[in-house]
């Protein structure tokens, strides 16, 4: 009798992890989202502490992917306190008016092995362009791990005007980093619901 | 009166302009507002920084290499002078590297004329870059203090002691001494 109880769900375990698995399950804690630029032609590094995304992706049908990422402006690091506070002004991102940024993705296509391209709408003050990403997305079953970086003018979005139009001192190439955890979307059972 | 080689004369008045330079350059841009120009100030006065530090290696090699004219003064003065231009060495030294330092733990690596890299010899880390903050300004003020004893040295020594010392270091007199 015990060896039932035991084998029941260790078969249910095992059944549910051939089946193909949904990833849904943003983790925001081990996910990074940074930004890469050159100011006075030195390389710098920032990076935004607060996003949220609704993911969902299976392995088994990649195009039906989505994704749509809500990045918190006013929590970017840039590495200084006064550059903080610039940047939430009016001239760059104007977070009051604007305080967040999105992408909403239109379509994943599978690009060999791990790779996929994604194309989307980025939204950031106001201004929406269409940009298409390089992505890597490595599963274990348990979570699905996504890489990928894109570069983007921040002049095109009207981030940094006035007199940081200038591009000579903070350059127009913005590269975007992203790496998100998605775990498995929880199983609901169905009669519950 | 025995003058300095012309190299010691050239290095001691462009160090000397750069120095003043870049002090009032340090105070003015510090207080600036987050700007493009503050960015580039800062940029420039790196870029002077790295410069300054290797004019004074080379000034140091070549005061160890080159005896400096003699000259026969009061024991006080002696040591005065002695610790004042020891002092003024070491912050040469001192002030483009703490600035160095200071920038790296910033974050922001230094490229001297944005052309060549200079190693991050500290990783990030906000902590130590205020405190190196904190030490490059203690030390400008150091160096200025040290700049007013050394001038009115020197002013002391043309104006009350009339003794020719300053045409040791003026460029372009003869070195046979004063003129009649």
């Amino acid at each position: 009798m015990n060896m039932i109880k035991i084998a029941l769900p260790a078969l249910l375990l095992f059944a549910s992890s051939v089946q193909a698995v949904e990833y849904g399950t943003f983790q925001m804690n081990q996910s990074a989202l940074n930004f890469a630029y050159k100011q006075m032609g030195v390389p710098m590094q920032g990076k935004f502490k607060q996003f949220s995304a609704q993911i969902a992706f299976d392995p088994a049908k990649p195009g039906n992917a989505r994704a749509h990422i809500d990045v918190n402006l006013a929590s970017i690091d840039t590495g200084s306190t006064d550059a903080n506070e610039e940047v939430a002004g009016k001239l760059w991102f104007d977070a009051k008016t604007y305080p967040l940024a999105s992408f909403v993705s239109s379509g994943v296509k599978a690009a060999g092995g791990n790779n996929y391209q994604v194309s989307g709408k980025l939204s950031i003050k106001g201004k929406t362009l269409d940009i298409v990403t390089p992505v890597t997305i490595k599963t274990d079953g348990k979570r699905a791990i996504i890489d990928g970086s894109f570069n983007i003018k921040r002049l095109a979005y009207g981030i940094g005007t006035g007199e940081w139009a200038d591009l000579s001192t903070v350059a127009d190439d913005v590269q975007i980093v992203f790496h998100l955890i998605v775990f498995a979307a929880p199983v609901i059972p169905s009669s519950t619901h | 009166m025995k003058r300095y080689t012309t190299t010691a004369i050239v290095l001691h008045w462009l160090m000397a302009l750069l120095i003043l330079a870049m002090l009032t350059l340090g105070h003015y841009m510090h207080d600036l507002k987050l700007s493009p120009l503050k960015l580039q100030l800062y940029s420039y006065h790196k870029w002077a920084g790295v410069s300054l530090l290797l004019l004074a290696v080379l000034r140091i090699v070549w005061r160890l290499t080159h005896k400096p004219p003699e000259l026969v003064l009061p024991c006080w003065q002696q040591v005065a002078s002695s610790s004042v231009h020891g002092l003024l060495y070491l912050l040469f030294i001192a002030m483009p590297l703490s600035g160095w330092l200071m920038s790296s733990a910033k974050g922001i690596q230094t490229i001297w004329f944005g052309l060549i890299p200079l190693p991050d010899m500290v990783e990030k880390n906000e902590a130590l870059g205020h405190l190196l903050g904190k030490v490059h300004g203690s030390l400008s003020s150091l160096l200025l203090l040290l700049i007013g004893l050394h001038i009115a040295a020197a002013l002391k020594h043309q104006f009350i002691d009339r003794d020719q010392l300053l045409s040791r270091i003026l460029p372009g007199k003869s070195s046979k001494g004063k003129l009649p």
